[in-house]
């Protein structure tokens, strides 16, 4: 006797429980007691009141084979989500698909072009944007070490799923986030789920993904990091154009400036330095987020992490840990440098 | 005064709150701001605003902060709307114009300078001046030559490379000014344009203003909290309080006959010999002779005491473009500098 057969008695239930009394098929607990009874143990103890379970699923089922078990209720979550799942697919794939070619692409290219000429090439965008001798050395330091204990290939690899997510980031991130300063209602709609991208256990993502694409597809990966890093370029977007002085957005509307002009002659301009702060959050987070989406095929450093955890080989995983972190400090660094010319060139 | 007024604002209402317009009629039965605010919770903004702005003249609104004098003049270009009442500019009601229109009056006929600069930042003192112009859709060429020659007016020579955070607030307001000039409108509207400034500051600024008034003529309405500036500008003053007009006339007129005993107390602090007029206070020629001296009708009356060397037995002739409009009598004069009080004149509108 199960601890809530006098509910269904007493609601008078009875009848449409034992209906469909053959049940499911049975969970290993119920296996064990049942041998565990076999064995020995009276049937039909009363419970006790001071053992009275919480009436949760698997307990009512016990009394009451009409309800459902907790695991029927995650078979249903999985069974409905295959079954969109093929609908969803025929959406988002073609949607995507430029992600994959982006990220093939550029994995490509930075794989042909010879260091000799990828190594100049990085140092001369890092001059373009920070304008700083020192920075161009620490850069050039770093590479020449990455290659010289033979990591320049994942190196350059994370690097480009960095590139290439951040330019996504950024291109879908930067629209959103000026929706969101034009329209209330549509930021009270979109903060949620930037709080949950933000929350949710990074592993998480990887899941439905799994699901939708298959794992030898980098839009797999890419979608995952994109979808971790695009939050803090959205919020900061948003953010930059609604603290834009409002003495100024009034000058602009007094001299008439249509809202397409005051949106790139104004708003825009005096939110950069807060959208880039954002972008360099977004490849901060990219660059954590690259490291786990090595579980699903992400090329990189991040792969020889994961050997090292899975052979246990502490060297590998040591030095490529440092790689990453070694990445991380160049990336900060060369953003929050052209940041700050940004800054230079516009206080007030 | 009998040509149509450049601007003219009746009746004007602005209510703020959820419904403005559902509590127009308690307006218009006389409930006032604080009861309208503790039973409604609505803040009566304006009410019924009626002030005419000649062409060619600085109408000067003045009132203390919260007086609505900034909400008023932001009626104008419609930067805020009205709940009820009418803005009429060169024979049009500017609350009738759809987005276009309006765009378009903001552009050509207004321009605006503001109390904190409310420059660009990120451009240049010149692409600033220019600003008007390329709002417009002209190039980046003709907005900097119709800016550099502005900028030279408000002598900001050599600094047009620079950007506005490396200049002084006097000289930021210089480009604000050049910026509302250079768009070439008639009307300029300009918010406590110098009230951020430092006094010796705020002098020159007001020299400047005047200056370019004489040669440019253009309509000005002037916001200001400090009475005197607004009489060292105005040839039309317009006194706000609480969101009603107090009175509002030629300066002089006012200083002289105060109909409210708030306008006293604002009157009894200015230093009157500086700010009132020979024209004021002169009496009509009376077939007198004997004379001390000839004086201009605009002198102030400061000139005449150091002239008469406090002695106040002389007469004065008094003249206006070389014509004798009238005589002066020191008595009267030592008399003008007592504040009057309105209740021994009588109220008069």
């Amino acid at each position: 006797m199960a601890a809530y057969d006098w509910l269904f008695g007493a609601l008078g239930l009875k009848d449409w429980c034992e209906k469909d009394a053959s049940g499911g098929p049975m969970t290993m607990a119920q296996l064990l007691a049942k041998s565990g009874k076999d064995g020995g143990g009276g049937e039909g103890a009363p419970v006790s009141f001071w053992d009275t379970p919480f009436p949760s699923l698997d307990t009512l089922n016990e009394s009451c084979s009409s309800v459902a078990r907790t695991r029927d209720m995650t078979t249903w979550v999985e069974n409905l989500f295959l079954s969109v799942k093929d609908p969803l697919k025929v959406v988002l794939d073609p949607i995507s698909q430029p992600l994959s070619w982006a990220l093939d692409g550029s994995l490509w290219l930075f794989q042909t072009v010879p260091w000799f000429i990828v190594i100049p090439l990085l140092l001369l965008a890092v001059w373009g944007a920070s304008r700083s001798w020192k920075l161009v050395g620490f850069v050039a330091i770093s590479f020449l070490f990455l290659s010289f204990i033979d990591h320049y290939v994942p190196a350059i690899q994370t690097l480009s799923i960095i590139f290439v997510c951040t330019g996504f980031s950024v291109l879908l991130g930067v629209p959103i986030g000026i929706l969101m300063s034009r329209s209330d209602r549509f930021q009270r709609v979109s903060l949620p789920v930037l709080d949950m991208l933000q929350t949710l256990p990074t592993f998480v993502y990887l899941i439905p993904l799994i699901f939708l694409f298959s794992v030898t597809e980098s839009k797999l990966y890419g979608i995952a990091i994109i979808l971790y890093a695009i939050v803090p370029v959205i919020r900061l977007t948003d953010l930059g154009i609604r603290l834009v002085d409002q003495d100024v957005i009034e000058a602009a509307d007094a001299f008439g400036m249509t809202d397409k002009q005051k949106l790139f002659g104004v708003q825009i301009p005096l939110a950069m330095p807060n959208i880039m702060a954002g972008v360099n959050q977004t490849i901060m987070m990219s660059l954590a987020m690259v490291v786990i989406a090595s579980l699903v095929s992400a090329p990189g450093l991040g792969v020889l992490v994961l050997r090292g955890i899975r052979n246990l080989e502490l060297g590998v995983g040591l030095v490529s840990g440092f790689g990453i972190v070694l990445l991380a400090i160049l990336l900060d660094r060369v953003t929050k440098a052209s940041l700050g010319r940004i800054n230079t060139a516009q206080k007030d | 005064m009998s040509k149509e007024p450049k601007v003219s604002i009746r009746g004007l209402y602005k209510i703020f709150g959820d419904d403005p317009q559902a509590m127009l009629p308690h307006v218009h039965s006389g409930m006032g701001k604080p009861e309208l605010l503790e039973k409604y919770n609505h803040v009566l903004g304006l009410q019924d605003i009626n002030v005419d702005m000649q062409a060619g003249e600085i109408t000067v609104i003045m009132g203390l902060s919260g007086s609505g004098k900034s909400t008023l003049i932001r009626h104008l270009n419609r930067l805020i709307e009205p709940t009820s009442g009418e803005v009429i500019v060169d024979g049009e009601n500017v609350l009738d114009y759809d987005e276009e229109q309006l765009r378009n009056l903001r552009r050509n006929k207004m321009s605006m300078v503001f109390q904190k600069f409310a420059l660009l930042p990120h451009r240049t003192v010149l692409q600033n001046a220019g600003m008007s112009r390329l709002v417009r859709g002209e190039d980046e060429a003709s907005a900097e030559s119709h800016g550099r020659p502005w900028l030279q007016r408000v002598g900001l020579d050599g600094y047009e490379d620079h950007y506005p955070h490396q200049l002084s607030g006097g000289m930021q307001q210089r480009v604000g000014i050049a910026r509302a000039l250079a768009s070439d409108s008639d009307i300029m509207l300009m918010d406590e344009a110098f009230s951020a400034l430092d006094p010796l500051i705020r002098t020159d600024m007001q020299d400047l203003l005047l200056e370019l008034q004489k040669e440019l003529q253009k309509t000005i309405v002037f916001i200001t909290h400090d009475l005197d500036e607004a009489l060292k500008l105005a040839d039309h003053l317009v006194i706000l309080k609480d969101g009603y007009v107090v009175q509002q006339g030629e300066p002089q007129h006012i200083l002289l006959n105060p109909n409210d005993p708030y306008i006293e107390d604002f009157v009894s602090d200015i230093n009157r010999a500086r700010v009132l007029r020979v024209r004021s206070v002169m009496s009509p020629l009376n077939g007198e002779t004997e004379f001390s001296g000839v004086v201009d009708a605009n002198d102030n009356l400061e000139k005449l005491i150091e002239l008469s060397e406090g002695d106040t037995s002389h007469n004065f002739k008094v003249q206006k473009d070389g014509e004798d409009v009238g005589i002066l009598h020191m008595k009267d004069l030592v008399r003008a500098l007592v504040p009057t009080r309105a209740a021994e004149k009588g109220a008069v509108r």
